[in-house]
């Protein structure tokens, strides 16, 4: 493959020789971009500007529900910029900032300050708002003036609203706003004290546990909110066999809830944590087998509803502490996409529609973000070669970080380009800013 | 073998080898002099994050005998305190010329985050709930010293094992050597799983007293009363106390043995600790030669102990 | 040597040892671990035997791998646990060894009985000195000097001494 040329963002070129995939289907078609905008898609079209997509997909950008970019409060670990810049080079063209910074994002100041930070970020970055002041579950936010600049997720993740009351509370009046509420679900007193998954290897190691039953309690009890209050309920980070099949179960009875798994929970057990290395602490815990089996399995048939990384950097000193004090989360927004095409086995239009229409349509961008490639249509793409392979090496990610768990790991599947409402941000896996 | 991390990393053959060694140990601490030059010229550091006088005193003894240079990284009074991180720590010791770090801390698998981080021989002396690897080995010396042989005992160890890092190396080594041991405890205080112990479980302790070769009584915490593990200390020793009638059920040859510091009164009966069965003393004593033993096996043979 | 030549040699260091010594009091055999135990074991039985006494010799073992200045360097585990009869304080010892090569398991020997007591005068006896000595050493009683070469091996047994090349572990 040639090198491809580096383009003004105002410039008009062709996307040549690459599979369009989005969710009408799958086409041999070149794509023509013109002022950020998708002027054409059609067979053998040209321009005097070519980005080479030959062998490739042309897909719909990604879209990550579940990013924390740490800014402001934790810059030594990750910032908007460098965050962006990670997501860009894993295929995102939009990400959703999570709120657990320093101070939480539970206001509008707060919000635009990192939408602000986004305006110039490689990707498009939305955020998600605090459900309850400083996320510390006890008032609610004000949910309408973060709405008001476009938030259309709220949760307080890193915690799940304990106070089943007050999130009844918070649902009937989020269902005014027309917004989601997103759950962290982790029954805080079940789980108290745990830092991986109960069973028998936190038996052996000596390690507190997290028993599946903390999570599993919340999705039942937020399911039966979401039936008594009409209103919709996102799962986050969703990483047990119970959880999975409560959400199927749910959806059958035909309630609105929609649910993510992160790519370490369809990858990877708690066996990890043997060697007590810090860079597999992460929470929800890393499960067992049978977990990985059925979350898989709920991405294969739709249970689940998108693959969110979870992307929660940590500075190396954080990390360098015993595992019951380091925090939990690992890297996620460089490896998601390669992951999903090494270890799933999905065709490539169901890969993707859980890695960008899906999530797009539950971060309520599906304006913008998730496609469909027509005309007309931002220029919001990611141009995968499904073929490359590459070994994950933690020095050479963008990310400020270094906590990825897949160190090493060889990977099928890499992002070529990334065209965010029209300008090339990544050229053949170079950020071009 | 370069640390001594877990039970596991012996073995049944390396179990057998620092109780084969532990014997020429024991010889040199008769002696009137009982000092040996074998490991003149190395530094021994004791990195406690975690209060232990005992287990401190035993391998700092261990070490003299074997003519180290030893020295303490006391916790409280240091950077920890200011924030440093346990690498930055540990980094900072081994820059300053050491054969081995000796550590114990509060949380599970330190000791194998520093082995990962230094060239230093690291000896776990106890992390967390997790393993005390030095207290597995002299355990199974001072059986052997009663019984010769671990081979085909039955060994009930009773009390707190979900928390107990001691319980978990006593199962690694007393099955390594092929003893049957019983877990006996209310379940609130066993661990969550059991899958892949080769151990019975039982939380009736009258039914397995008369047939144990070696009753075992690990330390009951009085924090765990408070943590509704319990209801309260008076019924724990009323059900799983070794008190004085159940002591009764014994056979006149069973071995009553405990890591100490005792709860005398609540684990276990003011006069049981005291009765010829007991041989909590000895433990403390074979601890030292025990030591003697690791240490002399990790910085000063330079023979491979493999699993 | 044959059997019979070892047998010879150990009447006659027995000899030496009655005769350099003035009889057997305040004599005390140490054998080193693990070459030297069975020969302490032959000598003491031998002194027995021409005395003509019930006497038992006091008979001991040592292991001086603690005290070894080449700990380290190779694997040294001790064969087997030190047994001293008694304080050695004003004692003659008759350190017993079947071979003395480089003299380094004498020097660490001389170490470790320092630490059981201060012994009126120690002497060396050795089935074979082979010689290549690294150290002021030299034994006081000798059943055979065998010249060899540095990386021969020597085997001294009931049986006899033989000399083979070092097989290689």
């Amino acid at each position: 493959m040639s090198p491809s040329q580096p383009f003004a963002i105002d410039s008009a070129y062709v996307i040549k020789g690459g599979t369009v995939v989005d969710a009408t289907g799958s086409r041999q078609a070149d794509v023509l971009v013109k002022k950020g905008r998708i002027a054409a898609v059609d067979k053998a079209l040209d321009h005097k500007h070519v980005i080479d997509a030959a062998g490739c997909i042309v897909a719909p950008g990604l879209v990550d529900l579940h990013t924390h970019l740490r800014e402001p409060g934790r810059e030594e670990a990750e910032t908007v910029e460098s965050g962006s810049r990670a997501a860009a080079l894993g295929g995102y063209t939009a990400v959703v900032a999570m709120p657990n910074t320093e101070p939480a994002l539970d206001n509008a100041a707060a919000v635009r300050q990192v939408l602000d930070l986004g305006a110039t970020a490689l990707c498009d970055v939305r955020v998600a708002g605090a459900i309850t002041v400083g996320r510390r579950g006890e008032q609610l936010a004000p949910l309408g003036e973060m709405a008001a600049l476009g938030v259309r997720l709220f949760t307080d993740d890193g915690n799940g609203v304990q106070d089943s009351r007050l999130m009844r509370r918070a649902l009937e009046y989020a269902g005014a706003l027309g917004v989601t509420l997103a759950q962290h679900c982790e029954d805080e007193a079940l789980a108290s004290g745990g830092h991986m998954n109960e069973g028998a290897w936190s038996s052996r190691l000596g390690v507190p546990g997290i028993p599946a039953e903390a999570e599993e309690l919340m999705v039942l009890r937020d399911i039966a909110l979401s039936r008594l209050t009409g209103t919709p309920v996102h799962f986050l980070h969703l990483s047990t066999a119970g959880s999975v099949a409560m959400v199927g179960a749910a959806k059958a009875q035909g309630l609105r809830v929609t649910a993510e798994a992160a790519p370490h929970h369809f990858t990877l057990t708690d066996a990890e944590c043997a060697g007590y290395d810090t860079v597999f602490k992460v929470n929800p815990p890393l499960r067992g087998e049978a977990d990985v089996a059925a979350v898989r399995a709920a991405l294969a048939d739709g249970t689940i509803d998108a693959i969110a990384t979870d992307h929660a950097p940590h500075a190396l000193e954080a990390k360098e502490q015993p595992f019951d004090q380091a925090p939990p989360g690992m890297l996620g927004l460089e490896t998601a996409l390669a992951l999903g095409l090494t270890e799933l086995g999905l065709d490539h239009q169901r890969l993707l529609a859980l890695l960008s229409w899906q999530p797009a349509r539950i971060a309520g961008i599906s304006g913008e973000h998730g496609g469909p490639i027509v005309e007309g249509a931002s220029a919001n793409l990611t141009v995968i070669d499904p073929a490359a392979t590459w070994v994950v090496e933690p020095e050479h990610l963008a990310s400020r970080s270094r906590n990825t768990p897949y160190a090493g790991r060889k990977l099928t599947g890499k992002v070529r380009h990334t065209i965010l409402r029209g300008e090339p941000v990544v050229l053949d896996a170079e950020a071009q800013r | 073998m370069k640390h001594l991390l877990s039970v596991n990393d012996l073995g049944a053959d390396g179990i057998e080898e620092v109780l084969r060694l532990t014997d020429s140990f024991v010889e040199v601490s008769a002696r009137s002099i009982p000092k040996v030059p074998a490991l003149r010229g190395k530094t021994i550091v004791w990195l406690f994050y975690e209060d232990s006088t005992r287990t401190r005193l035993s391998f700092e003894t261990a070490a003299k005998r074997l003519s180290a240079d030893t020295m303490n990284f006391s916790v409280s009074t240091s950077s920890v305190k200011k924030g440093e991180s346990l690498r930055d720590t540990v980094e900072t010791i081994e820059a300053m010329g050491i054969d081995a770090l000796v550590v114990r801390h509060a949380s599970a698998g330190v000791p194998w985050q520093i082995s990962q981080w230094v060239d230093a021989a690291v000896v776990n002396a106890g992390d967390g709930w997790h393993e005390h690897p030095t207290q597995a080995l002299l355990d199974c010396y001072t059986i052997r010293q009663r019984r010769q042989s671990l081979h085909g005992l039955r060994i009930a160890i009773v009390g707190d094992v979900k928390h107990s890092r001691v319980a978990r190396s006593d199962v690694l080594a007393f099955t390594a050597l092929g003893a049957e041991v019983t877990l006996v405890a209310p379940p609130t205080l066993l661990p969550p799983s059991l899958e892949g112990w080769p151990v019975d479980v039982t939380s009736d302790l009258d039914a397995v007293l008369p047939k144990a070769d070696v009753v075992y009584l690990l330390r009951m915490q009085k924090e765990r009363q408070h943590e509704s593990l319990l209801p309260s200390l008076r019924e724990y020793t009323a059900l799983w106390g070794l008190t004085r009638d159940r002591a009764r059920l014994l056979a006149d040859d069973a071995i009553v043995m405990h890591p100490g510091p005792m709860n005398r009164g609540v684990e276990i009966a003011a006069e049981v600790a005291d009765l010829p069965n007991a041989v909590i003393t000895q433990q403390v004593a074979n601890g030292v030669a025990v030591r003697m033993a690791v240490l002399y096996l990790l910085l000063g043979s330079g023979a491979e102990l493999v699993a | 040597m044959s059997a019979d030549d070892v047998r010879r040699a150990v009447t006659r260091i027995a000899h030496e040892i009655v005769e350099r010594n003035h009889g057997l009091d305040g004599l005390v055999l140490v054998g080193l671990q693990t070459g030297g135990v069975p020969l302490a074991g032959r000598l003491a039985r031998e002194l027995q035997r021409i005395e003509g006494t019930d006497r038992i010799i006091p008979t001991g073992t040592l292991d001086a791998t603690f005290y070894r200045d080449d700990i380290g360097l190779r694997p040294l585990v001790p064969e087997a646990v030190t047994d001293i009869p008694g304080s050695l304080d004003g004692r003659t010892v008759v350190l017993v060894d079947d071979v003395l090569f480089t003299g380094r398991t004498v020097r660490a020997a001389l170490n470790a009985l320092n630490d059981y007591g201060r012994p009126r005068a120690v002497q060396l006896a050795v089935m074979v000195d082979r010689g290549h000595r690294e150290l002021p050493i030299r034994p006081d009683y000798v059943g055979k000097n065998l010249p060899t070469k540095r990386a021969e091996m020597v085997d001294v047994s009931d049986d006899g001494v033989a000399i083979g090349d070092v097989v290689p572990k």
